[in-house]
């Protein structure tokens, strides 16, 4: 039996080339709806990785109790005090506590791509900030100097935005900035970020001493609990801490929910409508081939080779078109560059779309199982038409 | 028409096959019919703007709200008609993926701006304007929560909290519905001194609003105005930016970006493949008859009639997939509604975008039809005949 599966098998796709028009549009099919999975997931990914990047076990960030978002939280600049004394904070070697208290505010400013302005974030932090955020670090131009007006751009945002350039200055209302250098933050969100110097921040936005939130870094990511408990039970503050990693991936998950949510809808659409299409088309080839599969079990080769055989023709289409889509997809998505707007942060959010291994992987399987359901009622077809009426057909 | 006997047999003699490639059609409408629906999403509106309504924002962001005091400038304006403010509270209700776009705003003067726009009844628009703790929502959000006039509800939001940092209790005065298509019917709106009372004094941000909007006598001088209320504002600590309400909303659209054209794209690519597989399967049916078409030939049916015979035969398998994916997507569409429950709110089918749906199922089926039954008209008979 196994002997005569693999000779119906092998006859099977040596002569694919026979039928390369119709196993063709079978491949492309397949291909298509791998490329579409990959690619709308690849944009949810995109964005995972990101707040993925951003999550540093050791980074927390202190928002006014019962504010999920920075826009929301507030305090005064003496609570930020009391902040920085809380234990689990970690300290420089001069005693200094690695604190960095934060404005977040939005500016208006056109988007390269279609020239049509956009929120752009725009952050106010404190000299302790570069060691806070330790992994951020110039790539080009220099760092701002504080208490002037100079900006420095996150590398996301200066791809974004126009005019995001070492030496260019702006203006927003009444306050005109030196950008004078672009950072890179390991992929992080602050990348879609602009950052200033949160003391000139302050009187420019009218916020007197007022922060919205305070960024510090822990001894070790154990020592949270020990903040945590420290900065609740405290009557002088209504804080909360919270990982950075958990409020990153909280910050997107609406934006993510929509990608995900429009992206199964089509993916199983087209998954449904590429199996039609790939049983249609493996139907062709078994029907052009219905006397030649009834003169092969004339000579007696039994039905379970010639469904195998079909089954697998239909399985090496799929694979065939699963990799071509997913090596399409790769090639035209991976790491595209783009912007959208996070409405939780009420702000502009670069990442780049990811196309995972792991994605690869399930596209593979889900072009496996499509070549399978594709193939398997054919085959069940050439197994039992009846061998003296299929000699007859045409 | 007495040949259409030949036309079903020829339908029915592999069944499998023609249930099959009306499956594909139909997948590949239904996709159609999605895809155009999040192609209106994206564009959140931007055909609903009013182009004789115009928006003032603080010209560094929307986020710095405006003072007060502009409204009564701006009203002065000559060729101004009528005025109203908003504030964007961000709302959510219990969860915070549970958003819909809420503003604080005065009834009185929104409800004059937007009348075509917002549809209730006018005693809900009385107690609507009479209740500084009520609201009117939308007829889909409504429904998506369970509402109903008179109930009390708490709704929290992502850029104003409350000094307890507790929600804010609403009582829904109405619930607003739209004949317009693709009028947005999720949103939550509030009388803004309700909003004002938990606003310190000391933050400087009471009595300031995030944007106006006001109509003007005659749409054709909405760049006049808006330099002239741009010009009177310039120099002060909020400049601002006058633009047409559509402006606004594409610009508003485009920083969701190219994320929507991408998934749309994708989508088309994904719908012409399987439309790709489908057509090639009818043509191949076709195909494979030659012989027959020669034999009806030899029989003395003419070229028209033969290549009709054909046409009605592809243009069935795709009226009867097409237009039944074309109908379910509608159906869908209009029933169940926005996928992300809310976040997406102008998703809905544009009836140019049906007319369309129903010029490509014809032409599909044309096109599969046409090519082969044209190459067999122009076999002589003879080959025909001897092919297998």
């Amino acid at each position: 039996m196994l002997s005569q599966i693999i000779a119906v098998t092998g006859v099977n796709i040596r002569s694919i080339p026979a039928r390369l028009g119709s196993s063709t549009v079978a491949v492309i099919g397949i291909a298509g709806v791998v490329l579409v999975f990959v690619a709308v997931l690849s944009i949810a990914e995109g964005v995972n990785a990101t707040m993925k990047a951003s999550g540093d076990p050791n980074l927390v960030l202190i928002l006014r109790a019962g504010s999920d978002t920075e826009m929301t939280s507030g305090f005064g600049g003496e609570s930020v005090r009391v902040i920085q004394d809380a234990p689990g904070i970690a300290r420089d070697g001069s005693g200094t506590p690695l604190t960095s208290p934060e404005l977040f505010v939005v500016v208006d400013h056109p988007l390269r791509r279609s020239g049509s302005p956009a929120n752009v974030p725009l952050r106010g932090v404190a000299p302790e900030a570069f060691k806070v955020h330790n992994r951020l670090k110039i790539i080009e131009g220099r760092n701002i100097e504080f208490g002037k007006n100079e900006i420095i751009a996150g590398r996301a945002a200066a791809q974004q935005f126009v005019n995001l350039n070492v030496g260019t200055t702006l203006k927003w209302g009444e306050s005109t900035w030196t950008l004078v250098g672009i950072f890179d933050d390991g992929g992080s969100v602050s990348e879609s970020e602009l950052w200033c110097d949160v003391k000139v921040l302050q009187p420019a936005y009218r916020r007197g001493n007022s922060y919205q939130s305070v960024y510090a870094r822990l001894t070790s990511p154990d020592s949270y609990q020990q903040l945590k408990d420290s900065l609740t039970s405290n009557p002088q503050l209504t804080v909360t801490p919270m990982r950075a990693s958990d409020y990153y991936g909280s910050q997107t998950e609406v934006l993510q929910g929509i990608i995900r949510t429009i992206g199964g809808i089509i993916a199983v659409l087209m998954g449904i409508g590429a199996v039609f299409g790939a049983v249609i088309t493996m139907y062709t080839a078994v029907a052009s081939r219905t006397r030649e599969i009834a003169t092969l079990r004339a000579l007696g080769f039994g039905s379970i080779p010639v469904v195998f055989s079909v089954i697998a023709e239909s399985i090496l289409l799929g694979i065939v078109g699963g990799v071509i889509g997913g090596a399409i997809a790769w090639l035209a998505f991976d790491g595209y560059q783009t912007a959208t707007m996070n409405f939780q942060s009420f702000s502009q959010i670069a990442f780049s779309f990811a196309v995972t291994p792991q994605l690869l992987l399930t596209a593979l399987v889900i072009s496996l199982v499509m070549g399978t359901a594709g193939g398997l009622l054919p085959a069940i077809r050439a197994a039992t038409l009846p061998v003296v009426t299929a000699l007859r057909e045409l | 028409m007495r040949f259409l006997p030949i036309v079903w047999r020829n339908l029915l003699r592999r069944k499998f096959r023609t249930f099959f490639t009306m499956g594909a059609i139909f997948f590949a409408f239904l996709l159609f019919g999605v895809l155009m629906a999040i192609k209106s999403a994206f564009a959140m509106g931007v055909e609903m703007a009013g182009q004789g309504r115009l928006m003032v924002i603080d010209k560094v962001s929307i986020i710095n709200p405006l003072p007060a005091s502009y409204e009564q400038r701006i009203r002065q304006v000559e060729g101004v008609t009528d005025t109203a403010h908003a504030n964007w509270f961000g709302g959510y209700y219990q969860d915070v993926r549970n958003q819909f776009a809420t503003f604080a705003t005065d009834p009185e003067s929104w409800l004059r701006i937007y009348s075509k726009e917002y549809e209730l009844p006018d005693e809900h628009k009385k107690a609507w304007i009479a209740d500084r703790a009520g609201i009117i929502v939308g007829a889909d959000t409504a429904k998506k929560y369970g509402w109903s006039v008179g109930q009390r509800i708490p709704i929290q939001g992502t850029i104003y909290r409350r000094p307890d940092g507790g929600p804010w209790e609403f009582t829904i005065d109405g619930i607003y519905d739209s004949k317009l298509k693709g009028a947005d019917k999720t949103q939550v709106l509030f009388n803004y001194q309700y909003l004002r009372e938990t606003i310190p004094e000391a933050s400087g941000m009471r009595d300031r609003y995030n944007w106006y909007v006001f109509t003007i006598s005659d749409p054709d001088r909405a760049p006049e105005i808006a330099a002239k209320i741009d010009a009177m504002f310039a120099n002060s600590p909020n400049e601002t930016k006058t633009n047409t309400e559509k402006a606004f909303v594409s610009d508003w659209a485009n920083q969701v970006g190219d994320i929507g054209k991408i998934m749309m794209w994708i989508v088309a690519m994904a719908m012409f493949t399987i439309l790709l597989v489908a057509g090639n399967t009818m043509a191949q049916a076709i195909r494979e008859r030659t012989s027959e078409l020669a034999v009806l030939k030899t029989l003395g049916f003419g070229e028209g009639r033969i290549l009709s015979l054909v046409l009605i035969e592809s243009i069935f398998i795709a009226v009867i997939g097409g237009g039944l994916g074309l109908a379910l997507s509608y159906i869908i569409i209009t029933v169940v509604g926005d996928p992300t429950h809310g976040l997406l709110p102008q998703f809905y089918f544009p009836t140019a975008q049906i007319l369309l749906g129903v010029l490509l199922v014809l032409g599909l089926g044309l096109a599969s039809g046409f090519l082969p039954a044209w190459q067999a008209s122009r076999l002589r008979i003879v080959d025909a005949l001897r092919r297998n």
